[in-house]
């Protein structure tokens, strides 16, 4: 295991495990009568990002800001309109890096525990179908997967002969994660992996997936709508945004002191958990903007309390600050038109 | 339940409620002995997991319940009257005229062939001899309370045509409709983002202020309930495990079971790298309990007395109360 994990890396520490640049996917909406398209919904409009070796990049933002077209772009679940993804620095469906090779490296598991299954496979045969169809031979296979199964906490002879239906939600998400394991692969992404299982179960998958990323030095892409989970897991966040990145940069740093006003706001609609100390105005009015129609400028200026009539001309680009996290508001753009007014809406440089 | 509350404030006095499904080969008991009362202008949250049955417990307080296969036993009295009591034409002035319910996805209980405006109107209505251009006005006034932007062009939009946040305000407007004293709420936040829950959750605290509506309020989110909620409950097995006033609960727990669940959240104060803790185990079968207590098999204090005795309602306080052996009531 750890011997072919060796020779898997091909560009030592430094370089990102995976690499995206310039990604852009549309959506044609439905056609007319004679066939013209009447619209896009720009679901993912030209992002850049890296993921380190062995962190964890946490992703965040509201319903319908591309968090889950992302993750299918990058397994190639999704075709991309533009741009490319580049795993350990080859470029994944290249001469260097055939799809098939890099799925055997990546691996995806879902929100809905129960449809990814396939109803029709025992747990052992769900976990060994895919190293099987990578050349593993049958027996060894069904070996590996009872191997895994106690890796993740349940008891083979207890499950390995059972179908998904007779498992309860947290049991069936740590089959897809043996599942997802059975390759050994070396990044996972995680959608909302954990988001439909009730509390007590929710802390026992959290706490096996930091062991497992330990265990297998695995690299995690982990998109969750619950910004509390998303700050115990990560290493560094991802804010989206109707389609784009409005700032990324170390978890810790950013959960205390967010820059953009987009994050911030996020950020301050977590409940508190003091009753004492209650939320008394919504940090944010309305709901996102339609992504057919995304807002001109900088897409967040509909919603945002520091907008400025220059923002709904001007495109901010992803700029880092001093510290290192990434930031694309013009109030923290260098020469930007942005006036800023007072003290408090300076940047903190 | 306060002792200190007067009979003549208390809204609804739930008696040893127990609820069986006779669908399965067993029959299931989802709610067994619950006891609760709601004061006029409280706001009550029902936390638990699923199947801890919470929204049995509030569905059952509009009996809506598919009668043949299921039996109720104990009393739910809503101003006055038994609700398990009444006949089916009973039934249908009662629901939605002293109490209305709003349910977790609004795509689903709103209909999607008529326009929202039209549902409501339909509402008000059933239950008032008003005439049509009245109830429209109404529609619209119900509209600019819970804050929908341009009311008027939204009263004649589809279900599909709104957003999630805005078809929950829709939904909230239509429960409205007919002036209830309580509002039942089943989840109204879990299908929303989290900028858009906090939106939502601080309109029901503002209606229930102003309108002086009492409010259960079911959700599985402890940050949800710490936002809106006067008092606590916590159910876990078809009990109520523990009850008391949201300070206590939060920063006072008796229970084992609600210790853990606070425990088991993952909220700003935790370091990196530290686990979680979790609760060992799964929820017990409900149409197969064990004897004594039902946490005692996941309880981190278990004692070989909690697999023999039936816990007993304790008192803690004039407040406060729990399902606990190991808990000693005050005097």
């Amino acid at each position: 295991m750890t011997d072919s994990k060796k020779s898997n890396d091909q560009g030592g520490p430094a370089q990102p495990l995976l690499s995206v640049k310039g990604l852009i996917k549309h959506f044609a909406l439905q056609k007319d009568f004679i066939g013209r398209s009447t619209g896009v919904v720009r679901a993912v409009d030209d992002i850049d990002f890296d993921v380190r070796k062995g962190e964890t990049l946490g992703v965040v933002g509201e319903s319908g800001c591309g968090k889950s077209t992302t993750a299918r772009l990058i397994m190639n679940l999704l075709d991309r309109n533009e741009g490319e993804i580049i795993f350990d620095g080859m470029s994944v469906g290249g001469n260097d890096l055939p799809l098939k090779s890099f799925r055997r490296q990546a691996q995806m598991v879902f929100q809905d525990s129960y449809a990814s299954l396939n109803p029709r496979l025992t747990i052992e045969d769900s976990i060994a179908f895919s190293p099987q169809v990578h050349g593993v031979p049958k027996r060894e296979a069904i070996e590996r997967a009872r191997d895994l199964l106690v890796r993740v906490g349940l008891e083979p002879r207890r499950f390995a002969e059972r179908y998904p239906h007779e498992l309860s939600g947290g049991q069936r998400q740590r089959i897809n994660i043996a599942r997802a394991l059975a390759l050994q692969p070396r990044l996972i992404v995680l959608d909302e992996a954990v988001s439909a299982l009730d509390k007590s179960v929710e802390a026992q998958v959290l706490n096996l997936l930091l062991d497992l990323k330990e265990e297998f030095e695995l690299t995690y892409v982990f998109i969750s709508h619950d910004l509390n989970v998303v700050r115990y897991v990560s290493d560094r966040v991802m804010v989206m945004y109707l389609g784009q990145v409005v700032e990324i940069g170390d978890c810790e740093t950013m959960f205390k002191t967010p820059r953009h006003p987009y994050t911030k706001a996020l950020l301050s609609s977590i409940p508190s958990l003091d009753p004492d100390n209650r939320t008394e105005e919504p940090p944010l009015t309305g709901d996102p903007p339609n992504p057919i129609n995304p807002p001109s400028g900088c897409r967040f200026h509909t919603r945002c309390v520091h907008v400025q009539p220059v923002c709904k001309e001007i495109m901010p680009k992803l700029i880092e600050q001093p510290d290192g996290q990434s930031v694309a508001c013009l109030m923290f753009e260098p020469k930007s038109a942005y006036q800023h007014k007072s003290i408090l809406l300076e940047p903190v440089l | 339940m306060s002792e200190m509350a007067t009979t003549t404030d208390i809204l609804v006095d739930i008696q040893n409620l127990s609820v069986t499904f006779n669908a399965g080969k067993k029959p299931v008991r989802a709610v067994d002995g619950v006891n609760l009362r709601v004061t006029s202008g409280e706001v009550i949250a029902l936390i638990g997991e699923s199947g801890s049955g919470k929204s049995v417990t509030l569905r059952s307080i509009l009996k809506l319940h598919p009668p043949r296969r299921t039996v109720m036993q104990g009393s739910i009295n809503v101003a006055g009257r038994d609700v398990l009591q009444m006949s089916a034409d009973e039934l249908d002035a009662f629901r939605g005229n002293d109490v209305s319910m709003i349910f977790q996805e609004p795509l689903l209980a709103l209909d999607p062939v008529y326009t929202v405006g039209d549902q409501i109107i339909e509402a008000i209505l059933r239950h008032e001899k008003i005439s049509r251009a009245q109830a429209k006005a109404r529609a619209l006034a119900l509209f600019e309370r819970v804050r929908i932007p341009s009311p008027e062009r939204r009263l004649n939009a589809y279900p599909h045509e709104m957003s999630g946040g805005m078809r929950q305000r829709a939904m909230i407007s239509l429960a409205l409709a007919s002036h209830p004293k309580l509002l039942l709420a089943d989840e109204p936040t879990t299908a929303l983002d989290a900028t858009v829950q906090i939106q939502i959750l601080l309109l029901l605290r503002e209606l229930q202020r102003e309108l002086g509506l009492s409010v259960i309020f079911v959700t599985h989110d402890i940050g949800a309930a710490v936002e809106v909620a006067d008092r606590i409950a916590v159910m876990y097995a078809g009990r109520i495990v523990e009850e008391g006033p949201v300070r206590s609960i939060i920063r006072d727990p008796a229970h084992p079971y609600t210790k853990a669940l606070l425990r088991s959240v993952a909220h700003g104060s935790f370091a990196k790298g530290t686990r979680l803790e979790t609760i060992a185990g799964s929820p017990p079968d409900l149409a197969n309990l064990p004897p004594g207590c039902s946490f005692a098999d996941r309880c981190g204090e278990v004692t070989d007395q909690c697999r023999e005795i039936d816990p007993k309602e304790v008192w803690l306080n004039k407040q406060h109360r729990a399902r606990c052996i190991r808990l000693v009531p005050v005097n």
